[in-house]
């Protein structure tokens, strides 16, 4: 197969995907549909970093219920991600300090980045994709 | 250069697609291509041809659907968030097709840059 045929059904191109993840895990959709377009990224085999940043850090909180508002509870699926061979999550550290969270309150092991390593993890990114 | 377009939001209450749009027909005159642009979240309201819009406003669907049919541009609508919205085949303006989120990633993987409108 050449190069080019490659490139036309992207098999055998890898690239650097990064996710982030901003906003809290109800109140709007895209928290959810977001993770749905990160299993498909790893599916293509990509290369998959999800960064959690802003209010999406509650995206990893524990104890999360959603009995009560009657939508679905994802959060599950943060624990499957090791599954699909996704395992560089990230978590901005200003963002989680500025909402009183560590580390201990997060359901999945992460690493925390200062606003310097952040960004020098973005720089090697092919493609960013923001939700 | 080689532009893949991610519209989020919906017509009318976000100026994301107004602004996804006019990047589109502005890289175009600049001489760059936007082989695709792929709808998602509230994004797929922009496909269906059941909107009338006063007729002193824009419409935001024939719009996109004259730039896809004047530039060969390949509108794609996420199956998983279009049938969500309640948005199916019979429902979609010339030029709009549905089909998986898989060709957001070929976007990613195969061109030059993926741009995303919406918050």
């Amino acid at each position: 197969m050449s190069d080019m045929d490659e490139m036309e059904d992207g098999s055998g191109v890898v690239k650097k995907f990064m996710f982030l993840n901003r906003k809290a895990p109800h109140g709007t959709v895209y928290a959810l549909e977001g993770l749905e377009v990160v299993l498909i990224t790893a599916a293509f085999d990509q290369d998959v970093s999800l960064v959690f940043t802003d209010d999406g850090i509650y995206q990893l909180m524990k104890g999360i219920d959603t009995k009560g508002i009657e939508v679905k509870d994802f959060s599950k699926t943060y624990r499957a991600l090791e599954g699909y061979d996704i395992e560089k999550l990230y978590v901005d550290r200003s963002s989680m300090e500025a909402r009183g969270l560590t580390e201990d309150d997060l359901i999945v092991d992460v690493s925390v980045l200062s606003d310097d390593e952040m960004k020098n993890l973005m720089d090697e990114q092919d493609v960013v994709i923001s939700f | 250069m080689q532009f893949g377009i991610l519209v989020n939001e919906g017509p009318y209450n976000h100026q994301a697609s107004d602004s996804a749009y006019l990047f589109a027909r502005t890289a175009i005159e600049k001489g760059h291509k936007v082989p695709r642009i792929f709808f998602y979240h509230d994004g797929v309201n922009n496909s269906t041809r059941m909107g009338e819009p006063p007729q002193d406003d824009r419409n935001v669907t024939t719009r996109w659907s004259k730039l896809a049919e004047e530039h060969g541009i390949d509108l794609v609508v996420c199956v998983a968030a279009a049938l969500r919205r309640g948005i199916k085949d019979e429902l979609l303006a010339p030029g709009f097709r549905i089909s998986g989120l898989g060709q957001l990633v070929e976007m990613g993987i195969q061109y030059d840059r993926l741009v995303t409108f919406g918050d």
